[in-house]
């Protein structure tokens, strides 16, 4: 009895029932006897319904079928009444052992399927990784240390050194770091950057030299601009500080033959107070590796006088300011706008 | 260069199973780059004949070297996949396979008559199996192994479900030709007409081997046909 039970529930529907009664009788399923089929289904049936079981729709179906068939073969050939869709000569008992033999036959086919879907959980495919090939090293462009951009400025003022060696002219200061600040502002504003060399192209002699480059510590003080090195050795860019970012790194152009690899202390970001303090702690550095930059060392000298003066100016139009107002408020207004202009 | 060797170089190293058109374009492409080897040229216009002729040749070669690796196509797509009987090893090396759960038998079945008659309507799966399947159907339509394929011409245009691509790389098959004794399941539509059965029909003592059906004759007549021995069925 309990056997059933068990057994019930690997079966799909009547069919399923149908073909495991019949393999049961073990006999071809041509060769059934379909009375005996069903007496056995309805026995199953009442089975069912004896143990609580919830008896498909399906299975009644089959099971009246089966009846009618059971029922059909009790009477006699001539007293049995024409049913109408029987009329085309069908016969309940083949259709039947048609859907049995055709539903065993895609029961097979499942199971067929079952093999090959257990196989090929077995089988792996070849899956290469994707091979990466080690793309080049995105430039860094690291920013520029302050020696970085001395030994830049050393290799300009060289030419300069060649040039009047023995001789020495002296020059009237036209330059001024405001004036050049504004130079290298409107050469950034037209192009976006700039190659270090490029802006000492112009200058005649090393004071326009020097005060090119002072006003380019300065705009670096401001954080007005960035230097930048693609890579080590090759010619610092200069450039806006957002736009920098963008650009892409230029050739190696004639590099400073001294120039270290590229120092990851920012100019922009130290906190050197001053250009003038900045280019004299350079100078330093320059007396010790060659004597004959002392001509630097003047100019420099000469251009921080200048730049000092400049300052003096501005504190005493304070002074006066203050003189003149002398209020504590104005007096504070103006401090604030003097600390504004120097940081 | 044989192409079969060429053909063997690239499913070696191919990401993904290459079919025979993606194969056909790398062979175009590497003809028609602008520093295309002398080498390569003479294949930039193969024929997809030629390229599945000399992709069996390599199954057919690999599967005579009985290496623990066969030339595999699947759904159309070609390579290279492990023997079954390695998987305790592969396993072990690569962990279990990310699959769905088994199908169930009821799926299975569904599955079945769908790959054999597809494009098949549920009423006629219903028909074979003798139970709703709207359930299985279901199933089997989440998992994308079938997918409807159109409408019926008959009343009320019912849904036409077929098997997927992904059926077949389920269950590993080249094709749908290639699902086993395909010949003679599809031979059985399942709306013929049933013929009678013996002369005899209603009489209470028909013996059941009267019963036995001759399928050539009940194809090609109306008539009851006269009974007669039968091909046995598997």
């Amino acid at each position: 009895m309990s056997e059933y039970k068990v057994q019930f529930e690997v079966f799909e529907g009547p069919l399923d029932l149908l073909l495991y009664l019949i393999k049961k009788e073990e006999v071809d399923i041509y060769a059934v006897n379909l009375t005996k089929l069903a007496t056995q289904f309805i026995e199953y049936i009442d089975l069912m319904r004896a143990f609580d079981l919830e008896v498909a729709g399906e299975f009644l179906v089959m099971a009246s079928t089966l009846m009618y068939i059971k029922s059909r073969e009790l009477l006699p050939v001539d007293q049995q009444v024409v049913v109408e869709a029987e009329e085309e000569g069908e016969d309940p008992r083949w259709e039947l052992i048609r859907q049995l033999v055709e539903y065993k036959k895609f029961k097979d086919a499942a199971a067929s399927l079952q093999t090959l879907e257990a196989r090929q959980e077995n089988v792996f495919p070849r899956l290469p990784v994707k091979i990466e090939f080690a793309a080049e090293a995105a430039p860094v462009k690291s920013e520029v240390g302050i020696f970085d951009l001395l030994n830049a400025v050393n290799s300009v003022l060289k030419r300069f050194q060649e040039k009047s060696a023995g001789t020495r002219e002296i020059y009237e200061d036209k330059w001024t770091v405001s004036e050049k600040i504004e130079f290298v502002l409107q050469i950034l504003t037209e192009r976006g950057s700039v190659r270090f060399a490029e802006l000492f192209e112009a200058a005649a002699n090393r004071a326009e030299v020097i005060c090119t480059f002072l006003a380019l510590l300065e705009l670096i003080r401001l954080k007005q601009l960035v230097c930048l090195q693609p890579e080590p050795f090759a010619e610092i860019e200069i450039g806006r500080p957002v736009l920098a970012e963008l650009e892409t790194g230029t050739g190696p152009a004639e590099a400073p033959p001294e120039n270290p690899p590229a120092e990851t202390a920012a100019v922009g970001s130290t906190t050197t107070p001053a250009p003038a303090e900045a280019s004299a702690n350079g100078e330093d550095e320059n007396q010790d590796k060659d004597d004959e930059l002392d001509d630097d060392e003047l100019d420099d000298d000469e251009l921080d006088d200048e730049d000092d003066d400049e300052d003096d100016d501005e504190d005493d139009d304070e002074d006066d300011e203050d003189d003149d107002e002398d209020e504590d408020d104005g007096d504070g207004e103006a401090e604030a706008a003097d600390d504004k202009k120097t940081q | 260069m044989e192409l079969k060797f060429i053909l063997e170089s690239l499913l070696f190293s191919a990401q993904k199973p290459m079919s025979v058109k993606e194969l056909r374009d790398v062979l175009a492409n590497a003809a028609t780059a602008e520093d295309a080897e002398e080498a390569a040229k003479p294949f930039k216009k193969t024929k997809d004949d030629d390229l599945t002729a000399a992709l069996e040749e390599l199954a057919r070669e690999h599967e005579a070297a009985a290496r623990s690796y066969r030339l595999a196509c699947v759904a159309g797509a070609w390579q290279f996949v492990t023997q079954p009987e390695f998987s305790p090893w592969l396993k072990a090396l690569v962990g279990v396979k990310a699959r769905p759960s088994r199908l169930s038998q009821a799926a299975l079945e569904t599955l079945a008559i769908i790959a054999y008659r597809q494009p098949v309507t549920r009423a006629e799966v219903e028909q074979v199996r003798g139970v709703n399947v709207d359930g299985t159907m279901q199933t089997i339509l989440e998992r994308g192994l079938v997918e409807q394929s159109g409408r019926a011409e008959v009343v009320g245009r019912p849904a036409l479900y077929s098997t997927t691509p992904s059926f077949l790389e389920y269950f590993g098959l080249r094709g749908l030709e290639d699902l086993p004794a395909a010949d003679e399941l599809r031979r059985i539509p399942v709306e013929r007409p049933p013929a009678p059965v013996t002369a005899d029909a209603g009489l209470a003592t028909v013996p059941p081997e009267q019963l036995q059906l001759d399928e050539s004759v009940k194809i090609k007549n109306e008539e009851p046909p006269a009974p007669g021995p039968t091909e046995t069925p598997s």
